[in-house]
């Protein structure tokens, strides 16, 4: 079996016995401490800096105006998550939405031009969204349309990666996927030229309400 | 041999020059803003915390690998453990076979790299293809990848349409946001209508069963989500114990790689899609391969070299690799750290030449995120070389006359003060007497030069100052 022989020759040039445990180095958790009320403009700042659009929400109903007046009409694939219901975001024409039926869903995500999620969560300190797969929200909204539209709420704005990694220590207990999205997709393996939306979404506008 | 031809026929290649001292430059330029002390910090704490725990694990990486096992078996996925590459080929190919399937889309992986997996893949009747844009570029020229982080450095835009142009049959088409569209529509049909998707893993993490991958495009997102089969292809030293450890990782990767705070996309992947779960593979497997990595964990100095995270900031500030780009490299692995793990994975005989492609500068350890000490490994394996190859008899007597000269603090003070009378020039070397001037020799006092010996050696300037001291 190569299983046991890998592990043999693993512990025969390590010079040791199978082992029940391991004691780690202490867990390295210490980046910065943004204050809440500093972290929409750290965390705008940086998406602004990765060309993503922004946009403060005073109110739900105002978070709306603002998907509805960046779609200019474009059909769109909205996820399920409670924040868009609330805002009346799913409600939009040519908006679709409410959609469990998978291979429906993954047809719409291949055809709309936009796709509406929320977030778990937000990075301040790079910009960042952080996407946990489950029932109200797909993998692919976020991924295959060419423009996305995240609307998330104030109180999931984190400090950072290491704040993150404090609120949810095992991320796989909750789900098969978590991502974390900083910006519209890009590459540089041309000329080391930039050039925006390469697989993913070429233009990401975020919402805070 | 060395391929020196080939050397000298990249050297010659001015174009080739240009595009690959401008691409590592903007490169350098990146990491260099992206780890200031005003951006990042904590970045040296975090390089010797990544360091740390890359030490530790590789310590305790039977553990580490069971408990990984463990982990993807209770969220649904499958473990599949190879000593070698090509038994990594035979299980993706024998799963093909069984679930019949016919397009193979991959994202970016130097692992499979290793085992050539496209030629067999290909072999036997499957379409692979390559989705990251600079491998999809390098697939497309029938290329190996020039460059850890990029792919196809080597090649300008006009290369690309001339090539897209060939393999296409399009127009020709010469700006990059217009080539990455047209590879865009290609292979947004290969995702949405491929079997199987081949990613490999930038960490696997042993606390949560996960894979985790960086990534700017999106393809590697789409490799792991569209198809429902996913497998992960890995080196068993990819391993970090917890997923808290991603803090001090991510920040690194992304900033020694391409100058970014965090990649555009980071997927920590564990398992196949869950029931209630919309999208996402119903197969998950991740492949361990072993292929010469166990080697080197037998020697504790040595088994640093299994902690890279293949930044890749070593090769753009090598000046050999600048010079002779990525092919010239025997395997699939260039830069200083293809210089030191080539030779170790598969013996130093094969490429004995390998660990002499530096100028020892030091400029790699000095970027390396996790610390690897580069020039003590190629010096430690040019040690390997000489020892076991014998070498000439004159070569045997200069050495024993220099360590003789070198141990005995009164000789070698006099040959000094003898040196600094003879040889008042600073081209001395290089006019030395025509009776020296032969063979090897020649060869190599042709590449070199000494600086004149001072007027006062460093040992008299130190007598001296004790003396004023005193
Ligand atoms: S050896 Fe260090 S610098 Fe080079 S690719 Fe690996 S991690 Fe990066």
């Amino acid at each position: 079996m190569p299983r046991e022989e890998m592990l043999a020759n693993i512990r025969a040039a390590l010079g040791c016995a199978s082992r029940a445990t391991a004691t780690a180095p202490p867990v390295y958790l210490r980046g910065s401490r943004i204050p809440r009320g500093e972290r929409i403009a750290v965390f705008f700042d940086c998406i602004q800096r990765l060309s993503g659009k922004t946009h403060r929400a005073s109110s739900p109903s105002d978070a709306c105006a603002y998907v509805a007046a960046v779609l200019e009409g474009r059909t769109a694939v909205a996820s399920n998550a409670a924040l868009l219901d609330e805002c009346g975001i799913t409600r939009l024409p040519r908006v679709a939405s409410g959609v469990y039926e998978r291979p429906r869903l993954r047809e719409l995500c291949a055809s709309s031009d936009a796709g509406i999620t929320s977030a778990d969560f937000a990075l301040a300190d790079t910009g960042s969204l952080v996407m946990i797969s489950s029932p109200r929200e797909a993998r692919m909204i976020s991924l295959l349309p060419p423009l996305h539209l995240a609307v998330v709420s104030e109180q999931s704005i984190l400090s950072g990666l290491d704040e993150l990694f404090e609120t949810l220590p095992h991320p796989a207990g909750q789900s098969s996927s978590m991502v974390l999205i900083t910006g519209p997709s890009r590459t540089a393996d041309i000329e080391q030229i930039l050039v925006r939306g390469v697989h993913g979404p070429g233009e990401i506008h975020v919402v805070v309400v | 041999m060395t391929p020196l031809v080939q050397i000298r026929e990249t050297i010659a290649n001015a174009g080739l020059q240009q595009a690959i001292y401008a691409s590592t430059g903007r490169l350098m330029d990146k990491r260099r803003h992206a780890v200031a002390p005003e951006v990042f910090p904590d970045y040296q704490e975090l390089r010797s915390q990544a360091n740390l725990l890359k030490r530790h694990t590789l310590e305790h990486l039977d553990f580490y690998l069971e408990q990984f096992e463990n982990n993807v078996a209770a969220r649904g996925g499958k473990v599949i453990w190879c000593r070698t590459p090509g038994e990594v080929a035979d299980f993706i190919l024998g799963l093909a076979r069984e679930r019949e399937a016919r397009l193979v889309v991959k994202s970016k992986s130097m692992t499979t790299e290793e085992l050539h997996l496209n030629e067999r893949l290909e072999q036997h009747g499957l379409e692979a293809v390559e989705t990251d844009l600079g491998e999809y570029i390098i697939q497309l020229a029938g290329q190996r990848p020039y460059h850890i982080v990029a792919p196809a450095l080597h090649m300008t835009r006009y290369d690309v349409a001339d090539l897209f142009t060939g393999k296409l049959r399009i127009e020709k088409e010469t700006a990059p946001e217009k080539q990455t569209l047209i590879a865009r529509g290609v292979l947004r049909q290969k995702f949405l209508s491929a079997d199987i998707g081949i990613s490999g893993a930038n960490f696997l993490v042993a606390d949560s069963g996960a894979v985790v991958l960086v990534e700017n495009e999106g393809n590697a997102r789409l490799t792991t989500s569209a198809p429902p089969i996913h497998i992960a292809v890995a080196g068993i030293e990819k391993m970090i114990p917890r997923a808290q450890d991603l803090a001090v990782f991510l920040r690194l990767l992304g900033s020694s790689a391409t100058g970014q705070a965090l990649t555009v996309y980071t997927s920590f992947l564990a398992g196949p899609r869950r029931p209630l779960e919309l999208d996402g593979p119903d197969e998950f497997y991740v492949v361990l391969l072993d292929g010469g990595r166990t080697r080197l964990l037998a020697d504790a100095e040595r088994r640093q070299s299994l902690f890279c995270i293949r930044c890749g900031a070593c090769l753009n500030h090598c000046p050999v690799y600048r010079k002779i780009g990525g092919h010239n490299y025997p395997w699939v692995y260039s830069g200083p750290i293809g210089a030191i793990i080539t030779p170790q994975f598969h013996g130093i005989d094969r490429d004995p030449w390998l660990p002499y492609a530096s100028s020892l500068c030091g400029a790699c350890a000095e970027v390396c995120p996790v610390k690897i000490d580069i020039p003590k490994l190629l010096l430690d394996l040019r040690a390997d070389v000489t020892t076991r190859t014998r070498r000439g008899l004159a070569e045997r007597f200069a050495f024993r006359m220099y360590a003789w000269l070198a141990t005995s603090p009164a000789l070698f003070g006099f040959a000094g003060r003898v040196a600094a009378l003879l040889a008042p020039s600073n081209t001395w070397i290089k006019r030395l007497p025509w009776f020296l001037n032969v063979g090897p020799v020649a060869k190599w006092i042709s590449q070199r030069d000494l600086p004149p010996p001072p007027a006062k050696s460093f040992r008299r300037l130190w007598k001296e100052r004790k003396r004023h001291a005193a």
